[in-house]
């Protein structure tokens, strides 16, 4: 999908950005780190349909749309809705965009963004559908990446759960449209679905995969680190064979460039060891900063009032 | 000693040829044949030779023509496949089957946690390769191959 503005538009797949719409959003979240205007959205309402827990994404689109004088609603948790009364996506969804501008949904199941943005006459934002998509945490990702190393031309290393990962789909393929290096790295069994990899071949991707963190570490200027997601797994037993696969610790670290950043979408659980967090490399709580003014950017994008 | 046998020309129905080898069984099973019409004279052969495939299955039935939906499944697993109405032992419609760029309201998302497995709409893919069929869910994004799609009739 090409287009020249975002007022209105549906903010659901990475896959629906081309790279154009890719650095209008960071050229705009630049613009909100030096100043947002205070009264931007005022008199806008944002809803907040959270099915699932949120801490940083929540938390971050909901001060977003506070710091540009706008309000918000909604629930973070689908059970004390009628959604408990058996009230369907659909429903709540129609329901909920007659009482605001703009909607945020993160729900446990694929497609249903792109369901709630077909059946809602207000703009939609993803913020995370199942083990599908996480576009808004791609934005902050490469947003990251470009306030800690000044380029995206990179090398970039993507480790852990690359199959449930959501943020992970999104992110590779973003990268793969700006040109980037990308090294695949993943325990046996959580390699990248095949629709990613086939979207990737498409992009020609420059792209490697190894099971072995030590090969990829030297060359990388971005160590991407995911947790392994417990929840998405449909057999327990296998969860808990992959479980504490890879542990990045200053160790770890000892043939890593001098530059290299880290990053990490987090909730972390051990894959990042907290003796890393004091090391140079660490930009994990940078990176939950810049989720404000890219969410920022996407919302007065989205509302039509940035450029 | 018989050394051929002829097989009677049907005098109303459907005559499906060029389907892919091997997946006339897979054709039958779209059009329900064996339930709906478990009397229906259903004449199958495969594997045969053709100039034009190299091998090729062909499907005959009396007494029914097919749905569009029927029509739209049978392109997904036979692309090549020719669709004959006979009428009075004569073809008097002749078509050949083509992929659409979108199939709506005709397969179930493979992705077993797909919204669409939960709420009350159409699915919708978009083919994103013809041979092999490769269809992409555009709710869950996810990829369906033949053998998924086969796998549901």
């Amino acid at each position: 999908m090409q287009r020249s503005s975002f007022a209105g538009r549906d903010i659901i797949s990475i896959r629906d950005f081309n790279k154009g719409d890719i650095l209008q959003t960071l050229g705009a979240a630049e613009k909100m780190e030096r100043r947002a205007p205070a009264q931007l959205l005022k008199g806008k309402t944002l809803g907040c349909l959270f099915f699932e827990p949120s801490t940083r994404t929540r938390l971050s689109f909901d001060t977003a749309i506070q710091r540009l004088g706008g309000k918000s609603i909604g629930f973070l948790d689908a059970q004390t809705t009628s959604v408990a009364k058996g009230e369907g996506l659909i429903d709540t969804v129609k329901t909920v965009e007659k009482y605001c501008d703009v909607l945020v949904i993160r729900h446990p199941k694929e497609g249903s963004a792109r369901l709630a943005a077909e059946v809602s006459e207000k703009p939609v934002i993803n913020a995370g559908d199942g083990s599908n998509q996480h576009p808004t945490q791609t934005l902050l990702d490469l947003y990251t990446i470009k306030r800690e190393l000044g380029r995206l031309s990179v090398s970039v290393s993507l480790i852990g759960d690359l199959k449930y990962g959501r943020t992970v789909h999104s992110l590779a393929y973003a990268l793969a449209m700006l040109g980037a290096n990308i090294t695949l790295v993943s325990p046996r069994g959580l390699e990248m679905p095949r629709e990613v990899l086939s979207d990737l071949k498409k992009l020609d991707a420059k792209l490697e995969e190894t099971y072995d963190l030590n090969n990829a570490i030297p060359s990388s200027d971005v160590l991407y680190v995911t947790r392994i997601q417990r929840e998405r797994f449909p057999d327990p037993e296998e969860y808990e064979k992959v479980k504490g696969a890879y542990k990045i610790t200053p160790d770890t670290l000892e043939h890593a460039k001098k530059e290299l950043i880290i990053l990490h979408p987090l909730p972390r659980i051990d894959e990042i060891s907290r003796e890393v967090d004091a090391t140079k490399h660490a930009r994990y709580f940078q990176q939950v900063y810049y989720g404000l003014p890219v969410r920022m950017a996407i919302l007065a994008l989205v509302l039509g009032v940035a450029k | 000693m018989v050394k051929d046998i002829r097989v009677k020309r049907i005098k109303n129905g459907t005559v499906i040829d060029h389907i892919s080898s091997g997946q006339a069984l897979n054709v039958l099973k779209i059009i329900g044949i064996a339930k709906e019409y478990p009397r229906t004279t259903v004449t199958v052969a495969m594997n045969v030779p053709s100039s034009k495939m190299g091998a090729k299955d062909i499907v005959k039935f009396e007494g029914r023509e097919l749905k569009a939906q029927e029509v739209d499944k049978i392109a997904l697993i036979a692309p090549e496949a020719t669709i004959n109405i006979i009428r009075e032992y004569e073809v008097v419609e002749k078509k050949k089957v083509k992929i659409p760029d979108r199939v709506e309201d005709v397969l179930r998302c493979a992705n077993p946690n797909c919204i669409t497995q939960s709420e009350e709409i159409a699915t919708k893919f978009i083919i994103e390769e013809k041979a092999p069929i490769k269809l992409r869910c555009i709710y869950c994004e996810r990829e369906m191959s033949e053998a998924e799609i086969v796998r549901q009739f």
